[in-house]
């Protein structure tokens, strides 16, 4: 790597200058950093890609005023303090918040970081024909006021007692006017340079940009800590697959960190043996479930097919079922087959932060095929010569589908024999991720048709407030034809005591409140059969045992603290 | 061809200008009989018979001496080397590898052979076509451009789209399925078959025996099955064993498109593809798909040579 | 001839219109979709905008009436502007911009080039120039044990798939010898002696993968088609005019030997541009056929389309070029 040697050579010559004085103070004193995403990255404006990808790599350029630390707290990060009722940053009626921006900070070009920078990032997303696609962190925001330079008031249409949708995590970093002024609106996918090489407020700055296939940064010379950061460049690989991600850093060592290694856990801690690397996992929201179709996916009714105008399944809907089908899966084989460290046994759909997690649910921890059966027996299911139970000629016959991925179809098969045990009938499918997730409405292989009985994906929520997220199980949510398919509410579940739930916590702002509401709301859920929960799953990265500092979120970019990352001797 | 006898069967497959004239000879030995007598004196052609053979016998009546359910986990026996249980080893979720060859060949041997078929036919009929006849050649030529172009993903999906569920109705989700990736690989793979016969067939009509035959007024039709298709048969054959063998692989790559048969269903190039990773862990999960695979298509092209001397005239005559 | 590649050039135009149009239509009514790999954070009526925002809302001959003058009059303006500093109007044309990076599609076919080129293009060098050999030999020497070593190797390097032996030569020469490195570097650039040494190794095994697929192929065909010829009245004519056996092996047998092969390269340099889908993608090579596997898996219409059709041309032109050839080595193809 021509690149390397230039820059171990000018490394020498900083650690020269700097005579016998230890390294890891000095800028750029630590080499190159070399990271891989199997994913590459696309653009580097996270306004125009909401791809994971994107918004980690351009976390490295661009920051949100506060931002969350691995354990989920809030940190403040481009102010010095996080505005709440108590200091009196948040108004009483809950209509607004006001942040006082740290003084000093710089963008990468040298110009001041000033308040009219947030309210133009306000105004950049929220404008209608820019397709902006973190507007959801805007939701009810009204207007956004400069009241000087360095304060600035968000005012929402209601009151928000949760107001840190807008400039909070990796989701909402703020961008510069001086550089993105004229790149507002349908003019926003044409500021190629801009959205290629962004200037930020982090620690580095991009020196070169191959789309889609590699970024490469150089230290931001501006950044407010002169000592950091350490790396004087770092190369931001993309491409292949996660199991090559995984070998580059655990086997051969040519890489320094990987990231979201999706692989099958035997084969990671195989790698892992060879010593040149460390897996590590963190904990976010993310829930890998099944959902249950309460509507009937028979193709026979034509348009009416998984509307709740075709009337409900003629199974499914009986909580006896969907209790059953979930006792009988053994969680732990699942977790150990497909997701290693990386996942834990959960019976909510919600089980982070902690406050929000459930224990009344917890039956489903410890799989029992006799009462199962004993629950199908009772319900009036009777077991058929062909093994499969049956009840009015109506036969426990489900067609079970999720996206393609190895460890999905792995989890599919062990799913299929578990419910083998108690005389259910299963068939597969897997569709293209591209297609289940993509929301065509002319495809009948979408997540939101839901042309099966049972469909199994993972979903999480950003930050760390569920309101929105239990929103999604509301009746106005339900996809339907009339919606043209748009909708969270997969399962169709449908109930007048579960929406009066999300008015109430819309309307509360105290914390123990909330996670009442939303602990009965989650098991509302749980209760009905509406979705089964299998698999809390954690992020799963790789770093060299050299690198240090690495500290791994799921609440925010898994690169939140790349200032603070060193090499070790 | 002036030192030797006109082979039997004068009129059969071409070679020069004198065996169309020629009448029937008296020798009473049949065409196929001389067929199977060269076929049968090409070593490797035998042997590559056996080994097919062998292998068709396998995948039908080994599920009856091996009879593990190919489907069924057990997660506590994963990723087993050989041993008595488990001759050939288990895979991650703890499926017997041999039970899983075994039914993965029955899938891969019929898709491969049919799928190649087709092709076949695909490409040969439209190679002849376009350069025997000159006025056909334009259209023809540009129409395997398109399918060369075409971007084969989203066609793929374009075709599950439209006629999957018709398929399942119609047929039944296991040969519907079947019928659909046969076809998606026949349509897919044709293109080179044809150019290639097509560069042949320029070269051919220009050569005396077939000028010969047009200027006694032998009709096209038989111009082309007596003279032209004998002759263009050695490339059909080295398509034949190269689609075989890309037949098999395809179809994984289908599976993995969630275009093939279900996940649940082994097939060679599937039970390679998911070994891959598995490589150092569990190497059995990657040497006996691979090396099934491999010995079929070489087995089938050893065939394939014996095949293609036996129909030549020129070299059964030697 | 000159007649009648004129003829053609003139036919290709139509044909690629229409081929142009059928792609089109095949991409528009592929079921992906451009936010598909958005995290499913992203609400719905989010996604719905998005695809508003992407001109997706439009009927379908508008998008394709619009790619049409953006491919064919914007982008090939802004070429000439950019090579002779002409400028035409107000310089503010819409070019034909991917959905995934937003940037111009041109730009990102140009910026692929380089890898493409080196990989899978010496690749294919590679392989012929291990397959003619090979195939010349395995035939005129039918059935001796370099034949049968012949025959077993190539029918293994062609029924054994690429993501197979990338992997492999991955865990060997990478993992366990250290020889080589996994990951292509792309923003390399050969300066001097050690750079390029540098470039030679993190090509070696990317190129060795495809040429062992493509030279087993090739040798097949190769083999088989001297086959036919060695029997022909012609061979023995030339021996027995007391030609040596060099000459009549290499350029009497080989030259009209030569035409299942140059179909062969024919069909397949375009691939070259096509890239190598899976071995790009196991040594993280990033070329064409990264991007347009990319492009298809993320629902980008207009990369795909915009790389298609570049395809689509580069094989009718070769194989216009491999119809001229079949005139050169056997001077009886006539076309008019």
């Amino acid at each position: 790597m021509k690149a390397t040697h230039k820059l171990l050579a000018g490394a020498c010559a900083a650690a020269l200058l700097a005579g016998a004085a230890p390294a890891q103070a000095e800028r750029g004193a630590d080499g190159q950093l070399n990271i891989i995403y199997w994913q590459a990255v696309s653009i580097l404006n996270p306004f125009l890609s909401g791809g994971t990808k994107d918004v980690e790599g351009s976390s490295l350029v661009l920051e949100p005023l506060a931002r969350y630390d691995e354990t989920g707290t809030m940190v403040p990060w481009l102010v010095d303090v996080i505005p709440s009722l108590e200091n009196g940053g948040v108004s009483e009626d809950l209509k607004s918040i006001t942040w006082k921006l740290k003084p000093g900070i710089k963008w990468s070009d040298g110009t001041d970081f000033t308040a009219e920078d947030v309210a133009f990032t306000a105004a950049y997303c929220m404008d209608e024909s820019g397709g902006c696609q973190q507007v959801a962190a805007f939701t009810d925001v009204e207007s956004v006021e400069v009241i000087d330079p360095l304060t600035v008031k968000v005012n929402f249409a209601v009151a928000k007692p949760f107001p840190y949708g807008p400039f909070v995590g990796a989701q909402s970093p703020i961008i510069q006017k001086a550089q993105f002024a004229d790149c507002m609106g349908a003019k926003a996918p044409e500021c190629t340079d801009a959205n290629f090489g962004p200037n930020g407020t982090g620690p580095y700055v991009v020196s070169e940009f191959k789309p889609n296939d590699v970024v490469v940064f150089a230290p931001n010379p501006h950044y407010r800590d002169a000592a950091k950061p350490a790396f004087s460049t770092v190369v931001f690989k993309g491409g292949g697959d996660a199991a090559a991600a995984a070998r580059s850093v655990l086997e051969t060592g040519e890489f320094d960190y990987a990231w979201n290694l999706q692989v099958e856990p035997e084969i990671l801690t195989q790698m892992a043996a060879a010593g040149k690397g460390t897996v590590v996992s963190a904990f976010g929201t993310s829930v890998e479930r099944i959902h249950t179709n309460f509507s009937n996916p028979d193709p026979a009714l034509g348009d009416a097919r998984s509307t709740l105008e075709g009337g409900k399944h003629p199974f499914l809907t009986d909580p006896a079922v969907t209790k059953a089908l979930s006792l009988a899966i053994d969680r732990e084989i699942l977790v150990e087959a497909g997701y290693g460290a990386a996942g834990q046994v959960t019976c909510n759909v919600l089980p982070a932060p902690e406050i929000y997690n459930s224990t009344n649910n917890d039956w489903c921890k410890t799989p029992d095929v006799d009462e199962a059966n004993r629950l199908l027996d009772e319900a009036g299911y009777e077991m058929g010569s062909d093994g499969v139970r049956a009840k009015d000629g109506v036969r426990l016959s489900i067609l079970f589908q999720t996206s393609t991925n190895s460890v999905r179809q792995g989890t599919q098969a062990l799913l299929k024999q578990m419910w083998q045990e108690i005389g259910v009938e299963t068939e597969l499918r897997n569709i293209s991720a591209s297609v289940f997730f993509g929301g065509d409405p002319s495809s009948p292989d979408t997540f939101q048709k839901f042309y099966a009985d049972l469909e199994m994906y993972t979903n999480n929520f950003d930050g760390t407030d569920p309101e929105a997220y239990m929103a999604s199980w509301r009746c106005s949510e339900i996809p339907s034809p009339k919606t043209n398919w748009l909708g969270a509410n997969m399962p169709r579940f449908c109930s007048e005591e579960y929406d009066a739930l999300v008015a109430e916590m819309a309307g509360t702002a105290e914390l123990e409140k909330r996670a009442e509401l939303a602990i009965k709301m989650n098991d509302m859920l749980m209760e009905s059969g509406a979705i089964i929960p299998l698999i809390h799953r954690g992020g799963v990265s790789a770093h060299a045992v050299t690198l240090e500092g690495v500290k791994m979120n799921e609440w925010d970019s898994e690169l939140w603290n790349i200032a603070d990352w060193t090499r070790a001797e | 061809m002036t030192d030797q006898p006109i082979p039997a069967g004068g009129a059969t497959p071409a070679g020069g200008p004198a065996l169309v004239a020629a009448p029937a000879m008296p020798k009473h030995r049949s065409q196929w009989s001389d067929v199977w007598r060269q076929f049968a004196s090409h070593r490797g052609a035998l042997a590559g018979m056996a080994v097919f053979l062998f292998i068709i016998l396998l995948c039908t009546l080994g599920a009856f001496i091996h009879d593990v359910d190919p489907q069924k986990l057990d997660i506590r026996a994963k990723n087993q080397l050989m041993s008595w249980e488990h001759p050939l080893g288990t895979d991650n979720l703890g499926r017997d590898m041999l039970a899983q060859i075994i039914a993965g060949g029955q899938v891969s041997l019929a898709v491969g052979v049919t799928a190649m078929l087709l092709s076949l036919l695909v490409g040969t009929l439209i190679g002849v076509l376009s350069g025997y006849f000159r006025r056909l050649d334009g259209p023809l030529m540009r129409f395997t451009d398109l399918f060369l172009a075409l971007p084969l993903l989203p066609l793929l999906l374009v075709i599950i789209m439209l006629f999957r569920d018709m398929l399942r109705t119609a047929f039944g989700p296991e040969s519907g399925i079947f019928i659909l990736i046969v076809f998606v690989i026949g349509i897919t793979s044709w293109m080179q078959t044809a150019r290639i016969v097509r560069g042949d067939v320029l070269a051919l009509k220009e050569r005396e025996f077939v000028l010969a035959a047009k200027s006694i007024g032998t009709p096209s039709r038989r111009i082309i099955l007596r003279h032209i298709l004998p002759n263009v048969l050695s490339p059909i054959m080295v398509s034949a064993t190269l689609g075989v063998a890309n037949a098999i692989i395809t179809e994984s790559a289908l599976s993995f498109l969630g275009l093939g048969f279900p996940s649940d269903f082994p097939t060679w190039g599937r039970l390679l593809y998911d070994g891959a990773n598995f490589m150092t862990l569990t190497p059995d999960r990657v040497i006996w798909p691979g090396l099934a695979i491999s010995l079929t298509v070489l087995s089938v092209n050893y065939i394939g040579d014996g095949l293609r001397d036996a129909l030549d005239p020129r070299i059964r005559g030697r | 001839m000159l007649t009648y590649t004129l003829r053609r050039l003139a036919f290709a135009v139509p044909a690629l219109l229409a081929i142009s149009f059928i792609i089109f239509a095949i991409l528009d009514l592929a079921p992906s979709d451009p936010t598909a790999q958005l995290p499913l954070t992203i609400p719905p009526e989010v996604r719905e905008k998005i695809r508003l925002s992407l001109g997706l809302g439009e009927p379908f001959a508008v998008r394709y009436w619009k790619w049409l003058i953006q491919f064919f009059v914007n982008e090939p303006l802004n070429l000439i502007e950019q090579w002779t500093g002409w400028s035409f109007g107000d310089g503010d044309r819409l070019r034909v911009l991917s959905w995934q990076t937003r940037s111009p599609v041109v730009d990102l076919i140009a910026q692929r080039m380089p890898q493409t080129l080196w990989v899978v293009g010496m690749s294919y060098v590679l392989g012929a120039l291990i397959a003619i050999p090979i195939g010349v030999i395995s035939a005129y020497r039918q059935y001796s044990w370099f034949d049968q070593f012949g025959t077993l190797f190539s029918m293994v390097g062609f029924s054994i798939p690429t993501f197979f032996t990338g992997l492999l030569f991955i865990v060997i020469f990478s993992v366990n010898l250290e020889w080589f490195p996994s990951i292509y570097d792309t923003t390399h650039e050969v300066t001097d002696w050690e750079s390029f040494v540098f470039q030679i190794k993190q090509m070696i095994m990317p190129t060795m993968v495809l040429g062992l697929y493509n030279a087993s192929q090739i040798s097949r065909f190769m083999r088989a088609s001297m086959l036919d010829n060695l029997g022909q009245d012609y061979v023995r004519t030339a021996r027995a005019k007391g030609m040596t056996e060099k000459v009549v092996v290499l350029v009497h047998v080989m030259r009209n030997s030569l035409i299942p092969v140059v179909t062969v390269l024919a069909l397949n340099l375009p691939q070259v541009f096509g890239g190598a889908i899976i071995t790009e993608q196991i040594f993280k090579v990033n070329g064409l056929g990264q991007l347009l596997i990319g492009a298809i898996e993320g629902g980008d219409i207009p990369t795909v389309q915009t790389l298609t059709f570049i395809f689509a041309v580069l094989i009718v032109l070769f194989n216009l070029i491999a119809d001229l050839l079949y005139g050169i080595l056997d001077p009886r193809i006539r076309y008019d």
